[in-house]
């Protein structure tokens, strides 16, 4: 070539390189999901309805499920499907059951195409949003499943079968029920008995003066009073939020879930954050926690470097292995301690709600099937095979009946009794997800925690948060 | 002869260019079009909301935050990077003690050395983003740990969980797993230049600084000036995405101080079902890239030099 050209050769490849490395990552990862429209979806012929088929599930149709692979693991769904053929024999081999971690990045562009499965198991860290699903018109309505016979007491709907408020916790203000959630969990702080009483020689303590009596003692032997995941401090509201409703009634939960005006700015807040606070400022918060995830936290617990944990009845299951490796552990939960004599609800008032949210796509191919699926779930035999697998209850209420609970489960029915109404169900945990985990929870609770922030400062910063998320336009909204 | 020189070219470049054109062009369109639209990425059912997203992007106090980060990391990633490997290799083939038949060479032991940088490269970015993490670990972590063997009990800082130190952390953690690499690159730059060179310079009376900074790096600037650039993009892409996720509290955190753009993008997909919304931080961080790779061409131009 000649060579009076403005640009040598080099240059022309070197710039073109250039710029297609430096946009490709950035851009084509955005536009991998772009939508395809709702192409997909030829939904499968629907069987005869029976007494035994109340959901008219075709008998010979294929099922996708998907499940999350958490704290709880994949084999009750397993089993369940395993069920599921049983009754159905023709779809041997059809029904089809994954587990992943990553619920959404994996389901997202099936969504998105409109061939989503036909059963999700939506929870874990990547939790698709309720909100966004339901005002998209993504669900089933589960009212079919709701109102079908239960599979232990043909005269019973399904409805009637399961613990109070699961059906309303899976409706988003109106009449449907878009999601059900089958385990039942219990929130607040657990222990160990038999470490509880070798350290600090005491049993929990029901007021908040033993609690902090308890911690000293337990700092004199070298002992944390208390541990929790600094990397996810939203496991701080499992005993925090309880313990406010406790010292200012639901309420001021409720009024919090709707994002009212100063929601936060009401005094049971700041007296359950200065109590919280004083654990830091005393010294008996374990050190470093607000750099450990929640299995190293449960590690350090589990091996008794602290006496509590803010946690769910998951701990069990998941730190199974720590726990067993002291034998004489007693693992139990503990409601929030009273702060004083004129709390509103009584020692005892506890969180306890749905967990495994399950839900039902409305473009899914065999939409009866997924609820046939979760028919089978709620029955006896599969909940007290999940019961005994991952030692957490499910919505189905009892079929603990005939059954060895382990310990920490044990405590947390016993919990629950104790309870009877005073169960608290603070809803912003699923409502608003970006605000609950990362705003609250990392953003002030955390730093709090950490000592990094007084507790005014935490709940001036909380109500912004919470005031922009009601200004929010694109958060879709709900009230209690 | 110029006459018909581009047609000749894109004659040339038909194919390549469509494959471009369909997989890397039509993306690029598509999402800014998604950009304007309120798309939840969960169902495909969406409408046109014209700039409110980008209106929502000014006044969205977490989006600043991850430009911050993002830029902090774009600013010292590489700097750091490559002058580290610059050094190593140098050090490496170069800087070495005189020996008798060699006019130039390494430092002793420098082929056990080479392999020993190189290995970060060859573990996947989660393993070594996990084997930080453990090291982070304040509770029982080796850095903590190794605070107490000295008897410095008393500093225990919460690595990753401290808003002050985090960011800082997980850039250690880049800039470990991708020296490596860069000194294994410049090696085999260094080893292209004529040994003559040094020999002249050295002849004339040249220390180990002088050789580097008038041999060396003038000769080697084409190479650091491409791997200035891969740096860059890491530090604003896929890397900083997965250490930032796989490391931080929260992640993202403690109180934003390590969010930075890629995250803050697949947070907003992924996590809030704001696709349309997370289009448009991507947008910007399109923005971001190209003003990046501008400046570094600008300031890259130098005379070539020949040999």
């Amino acid at each position: 070539m000649g060579s009076t050209s403005d640009f040598s050769r080099r240059d022309l490849i070197k710039r073109a390189a250039a710029l297609g490395i430096v946009t490709v990552p950035a851009m084509s990862a955005l536009s991998a999901c772009a939508s395809s429209g709702d192409g997909g979806g030829e939904k499968v012929e629907k069987g005869e309805k029976s007494a035994k088929n109340p959901l008219a599930v075709n008998d010979s149709a294929a099922l996708d499920v998907v499940i999350f692979d958490g704290g709880f693991g994949d084999k009750y769904a397993k089993d369940a499907q395993a069920e599921y053929v049983a009754a159905f024999p023709k779809t041997k081999g059809k029904v089809k059951l994954t587990s992943t971690q990553k619920i959404q990045s994996t389901l997202q562009p099936r969504f998105n195409g409109g061939n989503p499965p036909d059963l999700v198991d939506n929870s874990g860290a990547e939790q698709m949003d309720f909100g966004t699903l339901v005002s998209k018109n993504q669900l089933a309505d589960l009212t079919p499943l709701l109102d079908a016979p239960s599979m232990d007491d043909p005269s019973k709907k399904v409805r009637d079968t399961l613990r109070p408020g699961v059906v309303e916790m899976g409706q988003f203000g109106g009449k449907e029920t878009w999601i059900m959630y089958y385990a039942y969990t219990v929130y607040g702080v657990w222990y160990s008995k038999t470490n509880l009483k070798k350290v600090a020689d005491a049993e929990y303590p029901e007021t908040w003066d033993e609690m902090l009596a308890v911690c000293e003692k337990a700092k004199k032997k070298g002992v944390a009073g208390w541990t929790y995941p600094g990397k996810y401090p939203y496991y701080l509201p499992f005993s925090l939020y309880p313990f406010i409703a406790k010292i200012g009634g639901a309420e001021v939960l409720r009024k919090i879930d709707n994002l009212e005006p100063n929601a936060w700015k009401d005094p049971a807040v700041k007296a359950a954050f200065d109590a919280y606070y004083e654990l830091y400022k005393k010294g008996y918060v374990l050190k470093g926690s607000p750099g450990l995830d929640h299995l190293q936290s449960q590690k350090a617990w589990a091996e008794g470097k602290a006496l509590f944990i803010p946690n769910g009845s998951w701990v069990e299951n998941e730190s199974a292995q720590q726990i067993g490796k002291n034998p004489d552990f007693q693992l139990s939960v503990g409601a929030p301690s009273s702060l004083s004599g004129s709390d509103k609800m009584p020692f005892g008032t506890i969180w306890a709600s749905g967990g495994e949210p399950y839900i039902v796509p409305r473009q899914a191919k065999n939409v009866p099937g997924g609820m046939e699926m979760l028919r089978i779930m709620l029955s006896k035999k599969s909940s007290q095979n999940f019961i005994k697998q991952v030692s957490s209850l499910t919505s189905l209420n009892g079929g603990t009946e005939g059954l060895k609970l382990p310990p920490g489960l044990d405590s947390a029915q016993q919990a629950l009794q104790k309870a009877g109404q005073n169960i608290v169900n603070p809803r912003i945990q699923d409502w608003y997800v970006a605000l609950q985990k990362e705003k609250i929870g990392v953003g002030a609770l955390g730093e709090m925690m950490a000592g990094r922030m007084t507790p005014d400062e935490a709940i001036n910063k909380i109500q912004k948060y919470a005031d922009e998320t009601r200004e929010d336009s694109s958060v879709k909204k709900y009230k209690r | 002869m110029q006459h018909g020189k581009y047609r000749f070219i894109a004659g040339f470049l038909v194919l390549p260019l469509a494959i471009y054109a369909i997989f890397v062009i039509s993306p690029f369109v598509q999402a800014i079009y998604y950009s304007f639209t309120d798309w939840t990425g969960l169902s495909s059912d969406m409408r046109m909301v014209g700039f409110d997203n980008y209106t929502r992007l000014f006044k969205d106090s977490v989006f600043w935050a991850s430009v911050g980060n993002s830029v902090t990391l774009l600013l010292l990633l590489p700097v750091v990077t490559l002058s580290l490997g610059l050094f190593f290799a140098f050090m490496l083939n170069v800087g070495g003690r005189r020996r008798k038949k060699a006019v130039i060479g390494g430092v002793r032991g420098s082929g056990t050395y080479k392999i020993l940088y190189f290995f970060p490269q060859v573990l996947s970015i989660p393993i070594v983003a996990l084997l930080f993490q453990f090291a982070y670990n304040p509770e029982s972590g080796a850095l903590n740990a190794f605070f107490n063997a000295i008897g410095l009990g008393g500093v225990q800082p919460d690595w990753l969980g401290d808003p002050q130190l985090a960011l800082w952390c997980i850039m250690g953690a880049m800039i470990w797993a991708n020296v490596g690499f860069y000194v294994v690159l410049f090696s085999a730059g260094m080893s292209s230049i004529p040994k003559d060179f040094y020999e002249a310079a050295l002849l004339d009376g040249a220390n180990r600084f002088n050789t580097f900074f008038r041999i060396t790096l003038p000769l080697l600037w084409d190479t650091v000036q491409t791997g200035w650039i891969y740096m860059g993009i890491l530090a604003l892409d896929v890397s900083a995405f997965a250490f930032v996720q796989i490391m931080s509290v929260g992640p993202g955190g403690p109180d934003y101080s390590t969010e930075v753009l890629p995250l803050y993008v697949y947070q907003k997909t992924f996590r809030d079902g704001q696709a349309g919304y997370a289009t448009s931080i991507g947008v910007s961080l399109l923005i971001v890239t190209l003003i990046f790779s501008a400046i570094v061409m600008r300031l890259g131009r130098r005379e070539r030099l020949e040999f």
